[in-house]
């Protein structure tokens, strides 16, 4: 049984606590300074051939998650459990405790005690604190002992356990990580607009493919600037189509993804595609609609509308960096015209039967990222718990005060004891005492003095 | 007035109060001292003013957002937290003579973000990843986490230096002669310097575990990631550590004095890593606050 206490001891130690801290801190350095995730050859460039096969060995291209650093994450969870383990049952002890039946000889030795005189006699006196106590917001109980009366009250005793809120805290956050590895996953994809998917692809070496259960589809993609051509938003209109309908439709930019079926779609990335324009034409007299991708010198058609049009000629950008486009256009209706607009800048088109509005942008896909991640609601409980926690372990204390009231051979009177004890904060419970011992000389009755 | 005359005028309205207490400090003159506080309050209205200011006038250019956005605007903050926590501890323990070792930082820290070469000034509208409501919670309490471990570092280094002096004397049998007292026996008592100490280092690092937090949630509801183990959030959590063994070395082995005044000297040195040092030395997400 020895070894097992060894074992024990080691594992609730303070002193494990500590150097798993020092260990997680310095070893975490390695990973900022050494770039993460990059291919071997990386490696081998910047720091030679033989550091990239110790690197390799000791998995320090992906440190955070290399056997070694698990390894000190367990260590610090298996500590932070049994530190739990060993101290919340005395924390139990201390809470449950009889605190009546401490040994009277000893509280009167205590330091910082405070001694107070009453003219009152016991009885009275011991019933005058009754009262007071009862409106003073302390719990208390009393007992008559050794011919006096003790009174013990407290407040704040559940604050003891803000530290285990803390340290089981971390642990929570741990489970939730844990839950997101396994029934989670990270996943990107490009999607053209005016193109749907269903399927997106694992951010692992082979990209793996994963079905959605779903389609989900690019309307349309936004780059907007600011005057200083710096980027304002990126944003994706996206629709959710289960079943051949849809169900979902959203505008996401960074910072605003799209919830469906415990995924979210991060607006992540862009890219332009070459030679390829989307032209949105709408007749405003008959609110017919519709988009089309266009390549440059191809006629298009709109049967509906019997409308033909296409792209005849592009300028380079004027001064707002918008690239011209020349379109011809034809509904059959007096003579085909030809005229220029700005990309994304919608134009008016008058015509003998009908107004058109035209609009040509560059034709992009849009880079989602994908994630699923089921651990993230005990992730933020934890943190929530731990926020909490911590403001329990630096302001709040548990505090307990006994009165100890016994006759005074001489006069009638009686004697007067107080004293206070806490786990922290010895400042705040001498306010609280102070505030008992005014309270006391306040109530005229009892005439105390200091004594 | 603009606001950048405002928060220019704080730089050299901290230098003053840095004088005034360095006044105070090397010449025992008790009326620099209350012209120190009184200066330091003027000067944290004046940069409170200024950084609401800046705070419209983006709104004005139509490019409006909270001050917190580049490294120019967190030195702001970080001055104005490091001077606005030195006067409640000033308030609280009625001391000028600290004044010296925690107005330095927020004049510093003005006057890097003021005359560096490197640093840009201009209000700059913000990119697309920092277009959120997190961008305020996430940066603030950053700040004043940061704010709060200046301070103990600060004082950290008062309290070695005063505790040095005295173990000289005693080495030397030497008594403190009334009328005769060094500027340092007329610090409080060390006991109270290193109380000073662990407040701060108990209140900065509430506030750095909130700006972990802020951080993380903001991460997930941007990239679909609470933590990816990018340098920025990987030195906050080393910073984290160093202050977690200050705390544990406090809380259960009673540890006081000389060793958590050398933790806040160091933990100092973590947190202007990460406050810092990440940004020019080492890349990652957290690009945008390095101009």
């Amino acid at each position: 049984m020895k070894e097992k206490n060894v074992l024990w001891e080691f594992f609730t130690s303070v002193k494990l606590a500590i150097f798993t801290f020092l260990a997680l801190a310095a070893t975490s350095i390695i990973g900022t300074i050494i770039p993460q995730n990059e291919p071997f050859g990386f490696y081998v460039e910047n720091f030679g051939p033989r550091w990239a096969t110790i690197f390799k060995y000791l998995n320090v291209p992906d440190m955070y998650h290399a056997w070694w650093f698990v390894s000190l994450l367990v260590l610090f969870s298996l500590n932070l459990i049994a530190c739990s383990l060993d101290r919340i049952p005395n924390v139990v002890r201390i809470l449950r405790k009889d605190n009546l039946a401490v040994d009277i000889e000893r509280l009167e030795k205590r330091g910082k005690n405070r001694r107070l005189l009453s003219a009152l006699p016991l009885e009275q006196a011991a019933d005058k604190l009754r009262g007071l106590l009862a409106g003073s917001g302390w719990s208390f109980a009393s007992r008559e002992r050794d011919g006096g009366v003790l009174f013990f009250a407290e407040k704040g005793g559940w604050t003891r356990f803000g530290v285990y809120t803390v340290h089981g805290s971390i642990l929570v956050i741990f489970i939730g990580a844990i839950i997101g590895s396994i029934w989670g996953y990270k996943a990107s994809v490009m999607i053209a607009e005016g193109t749907s998917t269903d399927q997106v692809y694992a951010r692992d070496e082979r990209h793996t493919p994963i079905p959605l259960g779903f389609r989900l589809r690019c309307d349309r993609f936004l780059l907007t600037y600011y005057a200083n051509g710096m980027p304002k938003d990126y944003i994706s209109d996206l629709s959710v189509i289960k079943d051949g309908k849809v169900v979902l439709q959203k505008r996401i930019e960074v910072n605003d993804p799209l919830q469906y079926a415990g995924l979210t779609f991060y607006q992540s990335s862009y890219q332009p595609i070459d030679n390829q324009y989307v032209i949105y034409l709408k007749n405003t007299t008959s609110g017919a609609f519709q988009n089309f991708i266009v390549m440059p010198l191809r006629q298009m058609r709109w049967e509906e509308e019997n409308v033909a049009f296409g792209i005849v000629e592009r300028r380079n950008p004027n001064m707002l960096g918008q690239y011209q486009h020349k379109i011809w256009f034809s509904d059959g209706k007096g003579s085909p015209v030809s005229f220029w607009v700005s990309e994304n800048q919608p134009v008016r088109l008058e015509r003998p039967g009908a107004t058109y509005t035209v609009e040509v942008k560059q034709r992009f896909a849009t880079g989602l990222q994908v994630a699923k991640d089921p651990g993230v609601w005990p992730v933020y409980i934890g943190c929530t718990l731990m926020l909490l926690g911590l403001a329990v372990v630096f302001f709040m204390s548990h505090r307990r005060i006994w009165i100890w009231v016994r006759p005074e051979p001489q006069g009638g009177g009686c004697r007067i004891v107080l004293s206070g004890n806490a786990n922290k904060n010895r400042d705040g419970l001498e306010k609280d005492l102070d505030k008992i011992e005014s309270l006391l000389n306040s109530s005229n009755e009892l005439q105390v003095q200091g004594g | 007035m603009t606001s950048s005359q405002l928060l220019g005028a704080t730089t050299f309205i901290y230098l003053l109060a840095t004088f005034l207490y360095l006044l105070v400090l090397i010449f025992k003159a008790r009326r620099a001292g209350i012209l120190g506080t009184a200066v330091t309050l003027i000067g944290v209205l004046v940069q409170t003013a200024g950084i609401i200011m800046r705070w419209v006038e983006s709104y004005q250019m139509g490019i409006g957002h909270a001050p917190l956005s580049n490294m120019y605007e967190s030195l702001v903050i970080f001055s104005w937290a490091i001077a606005l926590s030195y006067l409640v501890i000033e308030v609280i323990y009625k001391n000028r003579m600290l004044g010296a070792f925690a107005l330095p930082f927020a004049f510093a820290s003005m006057a890097y973000g003021s005359f560096a070469g490197e640093i840009h000034r201009e209000i700059s509208p913000l990119v697309p990843a920092l277009q959120s409501n997190w961008l305020l919670a996430h940066v603030f309490t950053c700040f004043i986490g940061y704010a709060a471990f200046a301070v103990a570092c600060g004082i950290g280094v008062l309290y070695l230096l005063k505790d040095r002096k005295e173990r000289n004397r005693k080495a030397a049998g030497r008594r403190v002669v009334e009328g005769e007292e060094g500027v340092l026996d007329l610090l409080p008592p060390l006991k109270t310097i290193d109380e000073i100490i662990h407040k701060s280092i108990v209140f900065g690092f509430l506030w750095l575990s909130a700006g972990i937090i802020t951080g993380a949630v903001w991460a997930n509801s941007a990239w679909g990631t609470y933590w990816s183990w990018d340098p920025k959030e990987t030195w906050s959590l080393i910073t984290w550590f160093v202050y977690a063994v200050a705390l544990h070395a406090r809380f259960t082995k009673g540890w006081g004095g000389r060793r958590i005044a050398w933790i806040a000297v160091f933990g100092f040195l973590s947190v202007l890593f990460t406050y810092y040092g990440v940004n020019f030395w080492l890349s990652g997400l957290h690009s945008y606050g390095s101009s």
